[in-house]
């Protein structure tokens, strides 16, 4: 279970304290598969990075499992972190390694599985993200698409419990962001992982999301069901489905 | 689009600089610190020893072998009133490439070359979530991306000033015995031996791991800690060359003071 108890959390930006967050409480359980969303800059990469001490809260406490990840000695810190997957907005595939030493380096680093079976794990993990014989080629022979599903690859490659993604499919075409969603879908049913995804993609909350958390003016402003969305009353929640857009501009 | 006038203010470059020190030393602590694990982070060492040693052999290579020769031309240049003997050429080439020029030109072209690269590398790898994702892999950044990088450097430097050494005192001769009249290989060789201290060769070297620690440390601390998008990138990258250029030049002269 993940914890996020009182997070507030602020940026030096020119000279001044800019805060993003103020006093989240979030908990999300085990098995939970939970769409964070709301405007650009509004902090939900930075709420996600809190989650694997990416970044650390001003006040509050992160807890994984009942541990607090921020009061612990950073070798523990390390344990609890191969638990958690972690996808970036761009992939983050180490620009000097091929595909296939991107995917073995934690497997390396975390289990003890001899080489021939960490080989196996890796075209394994390739596989289930479509991307068979492509263990050779260099992130910058990939495609943005493709560095996310490496990506991807990269977090399951270790079997973990949890499943962070930060803006899984934004900026893809229709075609491969579908693709992303039934893959990320797919890994959540079949793997028992919890996930937890940052997204302004609308499909996407509604295509793989069994919760969604908006964040708006450094607060939670809605945490329920999608189909929950179109009822709420909040005006900023309307826009961002895009009810009340047309009406805005035409009025 | 606003003009931003920035204005330099000696009290706030001087609480920057502060700041920056500080920063600086708890990076290094922190480094230091992964010592404990170096048999996790040796291998990477070795790729950092090829990028930092080995591709760079040429240019040390070249800039030995010029400052070696115009350190000759200029000794025949002073020699022309004649109360000099000819032959302590090879004195004076011998003296300034192992003291001054061979460890201070590899610094100076290893702070655009390896200096900057490791800047650069290290800034895109941060703005591109690189080092985040690393992070996330439980990996520990400064023992998988700085200490490598920093161990290999303080290995290679002095390896460089040897091959330094010996081009620099090369290309002397060479230009003795080209521009000087009456000095032959023996006679350069003679006054190259006359002034020899092995200490004066000890010395290169020692300086060569002081200048191959401070340049990598200060790109690395550079580089490790951008915040922002490209033009970070290269700021710090320019940053970085001059601050290790005025570091370099600044612990010369300490070292010199304390050691000799």
């Amino acid at each position: 279970m993940i914890e996020l108890q009182n997070i507030s959390k602020s940026f030096l930006d020119q000279n001044s304290n800019k805060e993003v967050l103020k006093d989240i409480n979030i908990t999300i359980k085990k098995g939970e598969c939970v769409a964070i969303i709301g405007k650009s800059g509004i902090g939900k990469s930075v709420l996600l990075k809190h989650i694997i001490g990416l970044v650390k809260p001003d006040s509050g406490n992160v807890l994984i499992d009942g541990i607090d990840i921020n009061s612990i000695r950073f070798k523990d810190l390390q344990k609890i972190r191969s638990s958690i997957g972690m996808v970036f907005q761009f992939g983050a595939l180490l620009d000097s390694m091929s595909v296939e030493e991107n995917i073995s380096l934690a497997l390396n680093k975390l289990s003890n599985l001899p080489k021939n079976l960490i080989a196996d794990k890796v075209s394994e993990s390739l596989k289930a993200v479509n991307m068979e014989d492509t263990e050779k080629l260099m992130p910058s022979e990939l495609s943005g698409g493709m560095k996310k599903r490496i990506g991807i690859a990269r977090a399951i490659a270790i079997n973990p419990e949890y499943l962070l993604y930060d803006e899984p499919t934004t900026g893809l075409d229709p075609i491969t962001t579908g693709k992303i969603n039934f893959l990320i879908k797919k890994i959540h049913n079949f793997g028992n992982v919890t996930s937890i995804m940052v997204t302004h993609e609308l499909k996407t909350v509604y295509d793989v999301a069994d919760r969604v958390i908006m964040l708006d003016e450094k607060r939670v402003i809605f945490d329920d069901k999608p189909s929950e969305l179109i009822n709420s009353q909040k005006l900023i929640i309307q826009e961002f489905i895009g009810n009340n857009v047309n009406k805005e501009y035409n009025d | 689009m606003k003009n931003r006038k920035t204005y330099f203010h000696p009290l706030l470059f001087i609480k920057h600089f502060f700041i920056g020190l500080g920063e600086y030393s708890i990076f290094i602590f922190q480094t230091l610190k992964t010592i404990r694990s170096w048999n996790t982070y040796f291998e990477y060492s070795l790729d950092q020893m090829i990028k930092i040693g080995v591709q760079s052999v040429p240019i040390v290579i070249l800039t030995s072998l010029f400052s070696g020769m115009v350190t000759s031309v200029q000794a025949a240049y002073q020699f022309e009133s004649g109360l000099v003997p000819t032959w302590f050429v090879g004195s004076i080439v011998g003296e300034s490439v192992l003291l001054e020029l061979a460890p201070m030109m590899t610094a100076l072209v290893m702070t655009g070359r390896i200096g900057a690269t490791i800047t650069a590398e290290l800034g895109t790898m941060r703005v591109t979530e690189q080092i985040d994702a690393l992070e996330s892999l439980s990996f520990d950044p400064i023992g998988f991306l700085i200490f490598p990088r920093i161990f290999a450097a303080v290995i290679i430097f002095p390896v460089l000033i040897i091959i330094g050494d010996f081009f620099g005192i090369l290309g002397g001769l060479v230009a003795a015995v080209y521009s000087i009249e009456d000095v032959s290989v023996q006679e350069f060789i003679r006054g190259l031996k006359e002034w020899f201290r092995p200490w004066d060769a000890i010395f290169g070297l020692i300086k060569g791991v002081f200048f191959g620690f401070t340049i990598t440390s200060i790109a690395c601390y550079k580089g490790f800690f951008i915040n922002g998008g490209a033009e970070e990138v290269g700021k710090a990258t320019t940053s970085t060359v001059v601050v290790s250029c005025v570091a370099v030049v600044f612990l010369d002269y300490l070292l010199a003071a304390l050691l000799l």
